[in-house]
Formats: C-alpha cells, structure tokens, sequence
C-alpha cells in the first residue's frame, strides 16, 4: 500500500473503531469500569480521557515492540505477558508525569488512572492490532480511534445513568442489572452505524 | 527448544528490567520533590523530602496522628487543618469532611501528599501523644480472667495524662498472630505517678492483644505503646457522680477515683460495680480505702447470681438494677460508665428512665 492509501486506510480503521467496531459495544471489553465509574458524568470523562492517551500511547509502544523484537526471534507468543508488562510500566509512568506536572489533571483522574492497568480493552486493543496485521500508522488510527469510541460509550452511559437517578427501578434491577440492560440497548444502537463505512 | 526458552527468558528479563530501570530513573526526574518545610502550629519547624503522605511524614517524626486504617483513607481519624500547600480537596477525602471542616482547612493527613512547603496545625491533645517503650513490672491476677499489668516507663521516662484517657499497646507478631495490631486500654493507676502506667486487661478468648499479654508476655520484657488518647474524664462540674463499671471497666474510674483523692474533690460520688458471680469481685480492699479516704464517696458491689456458699449479702441482680432501686431522680448526677457494650447501652436506658439527659451521661464503650 502506497502513502496516501495507509492514510485512508487508517482513517477507516479510525472511525470504523470509534463507530462501527465500537470495542465496548461490540466486543464487550472495559465492562468492569464501564459498569464501575459510569454513575457521573464528570468522572466518567476524567476516565474516558485516560482511557483515550493510555490505549493510543501503548498500542504504538506495544507495536514496536511486536514488530521490532518479537517476531525477529519468534516469540509471539510472548505477546499477552509483554504486553501486559508494558501497558502497566507505561500507566505508572504516565501517573507518575501527571502527578508531577498536572496536579489538577491527577486529581481529575484520581484512582482511575492505575485502574487502567487492569482494563481489557487496552490489552484487547493491542491484540487486535496484532491480529490484524495493521501497519504502525493503522495502529495509531485504531488505538485512537478504540480510545474515543470507549469514552463516547462511558460518556453516554454516564449520562444516561445520571438521569435514571430520579426514576423508579424495580429492586432487583437497580445498579448494575439496569446497566446492563441499558449498554445492551446501547449495542443494538450502535450496529445501525454498520455499513455507515464500506470494506470496515 | 532450549534455545528458545533461553531467548525468550532473555528477552522477557530484559524489557522487564528495561522497564524497571526506566521506573526509576523517571521516578528520579519526576518525584523528586526536594526538601519540603513543614510548619505545625507555628512553633516547630523541620524539613523533609517531598513525596510522601503527610501522615507518614508525621509519625517518622514521632508526631502521632489516630489512624485506625493504616493510612488507606478508610477511616477518617487522621484529621488536621492543612492553612498552606495541600493543593485542592481530593475526591478520597470528601466523603469524611463535613462543609464547616472543609472552610476551616481540614484536612486527611493519609491522602495529602507532601510536595512543597506545609503549614499545618495539629490539635494540642494530639501533640503529647508519644510512643513510649516500658518495662514489664509486674502481672497480678485480680480474677480467673482478668489482669492487672504494671509498666514502668523507659522511653520517654514520664506520661502526663487526664484520669480516664487510654494508650494504645502495641502486640507484636508472636506465634498465633502475623501481623502487628494495636489495642485501646484504659489507664488504671494513679495519674500522680508519672513513670508508670497500670491497665486492667479481661481475657477474651481467641483475642489477639488479650491472648499474648495473658500467655506469653512476662515480667521484665519490653514492649511498646502510645498514647494518651480518649475524652472520657471528669467534668468540672459539681453535680453528683454515678460510676457503673464491669470487669475490666474498673480501669478509668479507679484512676478517676485516685484523681479524686489527689485533688480533694469532695463531690458526692457512688460507684456501682457489677459481677456474676463473688469472686468476680476485685481490688474490694482498695474501694473500701477510698470510702474512708474521700468525702462522699460509696462503693456499692453488685452480683448478679451469688452462689450458695460465697454467703454474699450485699446488693444483686444486674448492676443496673440496683442503679434503679438506689437511685430515685437522676436528673441532677452526671454518669461515667465503662464496660461491655450490652452494660452500657442498658445502663444509658435506664438513667434516660430515671431523668437523666445525654449531655451528663460520659463512656468508654470497649467492644
């Protein structure tokens, strides 16, 4: 593939991730804080926003690291324990620069950022990639593109939680049983984006 | 095939320690705070290096603050007022400060990181809360199940502490436990001799403090405690004292008592001091002293079921009972209690009966 083929190639990997292949909504991965930190709004962006730098920093990183050491020797197998490494020595790093240079921003965040550590998606996402085949500017189209579609999902989650507040749930449905249900409506809604992108 | 294991054991270490390395350098760059100045109460000043919780800062200083969780921000103790350089209220203190706490500076200590230069202001109680390392001196048994244990101090050699307060002692890890864990007693001697402290410890079966102080801990050992801590003391006032202890709730009322002679405070005082069964009963000697030592003051014994042979003839039944047949109008006595939950929370049920508004009934309730 030629320059500008790889660079609309990987904007329709972008939108489709964001969109179309929606990695919470589609493939169910990051339920846990999805579920977890979506009862406001306001905390669920600072996740989102973490979400977002963590996945598309650690799938270049993890790119690298695939293309560059793993598969020369043959180890890629070695992938899930390497990248799982990574992902958590990058998160601690990225807290440590924020912690430093941002204390609103640390504050904002708060538990959420070493909390991304252990979210699927991040690891899915590096995975995916993976099995993908995608070249490095496709994998930076992808993990930005998965990162904005997760923040998108928890954002409106969150908002849609905020106004359930008020409403009365029967018993047994109240916290994550509604949620539930509501991010499986969710999904139905998100596949009428298909065919939205064409060859996605 | 060993090849392989060899590479990707290589290559696994290596961007393993690649890594790690990258931690710690960047942990260089990035925490290092330098020196930070610490101010408390306007008065001391010492300086640190940045990067830590204020609460650890704290006590490598020797300055102890109550924390019941251990600096995880689940307990809400470790409150003092931060004036300069705390940055904003974190979401992890919001839920155990209330609006007027928040105006006035209140702080966590465990959840404010130091990063810069501190103003803070401890609350003077808390500030002669002190470790302090004592000599065993002596185990005496007042009951099948109670103790008395006497600690000389060593380090720092004296205590100064209001008649009531409680320390802290420290179990270390021995064989049936693996961690450390302090427990709360309550100082029982006399609050006049300042290098030593006395404590009234029941065994409580499969208790971790209880266990090691009964079974393992000996004359002449070293142990570890601090203190002093609690609210529970004598009020000013000169209305008639109630005290109602069981078993070990003896502990602040007798060192109450002995503040009550040392001052001459001639304050009409009854103490109603329940047991099951006679020889439950202890330190009887000692009451009687007081009876004739203090100006107004009765010592009445309560037990609950003597048995045939202990020809017992003073009051029984619960102790609470006999508060309620003793006293008629209650409204003008103030109450000290101290002992089992279920004693206490029957005895506050009867002295609401009997006239008495919450704001005269003190206690230490010891679960």
């Amino acid at each position: 593939m030629n320059g500008t083929a790889q660079i609309s190639y990987a904007f329709v990997v972008f939108i489709s991730a964001i969109f179309t292949q929606n990695i919470l909504l589609s493939y169910f991965l990051g339920l846990c804080p999805f579920i977890g930190v979506s009862r406001e709004v306001k905390t669920s962006f600072g996740l989102g926003i973490a979400v977002i730098f963590v996945m598309t920093t650690t799938c270049m990183l993890n790119w690298l690291v695939y293309h560059y050491v793993l598969m020369p020797l043959g180890l890629e197998f070695f992938r899930f324990i390497l990248f799982i490494i990574i992902i958590a020595a990058f998160v601690q790093l990225v807290e440590m620069v924020i912690e430093r240079y941002s204390p609103f921003m640390y504050q904002r965040l708060g538990v959420f950022l070493p909390l991304i550590t252990v979210n699927c998606a991040i690891l899915g996402a590096s995975l995916f990639m993976v099995i993908r085949d995608y070249s490095f500017l496709v994998t930076v189209g992808f993990g930005l593109g998965s990162g904005i579609g997760w923040f998108l999902a928890i954002i409106a989650m969150a908002g849609i939680r905020q106004k359930l507040a008020n409403e009365r749930i029967p018993r047994g449905l109240q916290g994550p049983g509604i949620t539930l249900i509501i991010a499986g409506l969710m999904a139905l809604a998100f596949i009428g984006f298909t065919g939205v992108l064409q060859g996605s | 095939m060993v090849f392989t294991v060899l590479i990707s054991v290589g290559v696994v270490s290596l961007i393993g320690a690649g890594l790690a390395a990258l931690m710690v350098v960047s942990e260089h760059f990035f925490a290092d705070y330098g020196p930070c100045r610490i101010t408390v109460n306007d008065e001391r000043e010492f300086t640190i290096e940045g990067g830590r919780d204020l609460l650890s800062v704290l006590s490598g200083e020797k300055l102890f603050i109550p924390s019941a969780c251990g600096g995880r921000g689940a307990c809400g103790l470790c409150k003092l007022k931060v004036f300069e350089g705390a940055g904003p209220l974190l979401p992890t203190e919001e839920p155990y400060l209330d609006k007027d706490e928040r105006e006035s500076n209140v702080r966590l200590a465990c959840q404010v990181k130091v990063r810069n230069n501190l103003k803070i202001e401890i609350p003077q109680e808390l500030l002669a809360i002190r470790e302090y390392t004592c000599t065993c001196a002596d185990i005496k048994d007042l009951t099948h199940d109670i103790k008395q244990f006497r600690f000389e101090l060593v380090e720092p050699e004296s205590i100064d502490y209001v008649p009531g307060q409680y320390i802290q002692l420290l179990t270390p890890v021995y064989e049936k436990s693996s961690e450390e864990v302090h427990r709360a007693y309550s100082i029982s001697s006399d609050s006049e001799e300042k290098d030593a402290v006395e404590l009234i410890i029941r065994l409580v079966p499969g208790g971790i403090c209880t266990t090691w102080c009964f079974e393992y801990l000996k004359v002449s050992d070293q142990i570890k405690m601090n203190g002093p801590y609690g609210d529970f003391r004598l009020s000013d006032s000169d209305a008639p004292i109630v005290f109602i202890a069981g078993g070990s709730g003896m502990a602040p009322i007798k060192c109450i008592l002995h503040y009550m002679k040392n001052t001459g405070n001639k304050r009409k005082a009854t103490y109603y001091f329940g047991a099951n069964v006679v020889k439950e009963l202890f330190l009887i000697d000692l009451m009687r002293d007081f009876e004739s030592e203090l100006t107004d003051f009765q010592f009445v014994p309560v037990v609950a079921e003597p048995e045939q042979d202990e020809n017992w003839d003073g009051e029984t039944g619960l102790v609470t009972e006999a508060v309620q047949r003793d006293l008629k109008n209650a409204s003008e006595c103030e109450a000290y209690l101290c002992g089992s939950p279920g004693m206490i929370d029957a005895a506050i049920k009867i002295l609401h009966e009997l006239g008495m508004n919450d704001d005269s009934i003190f206690y230490d309730k010891f679960a």
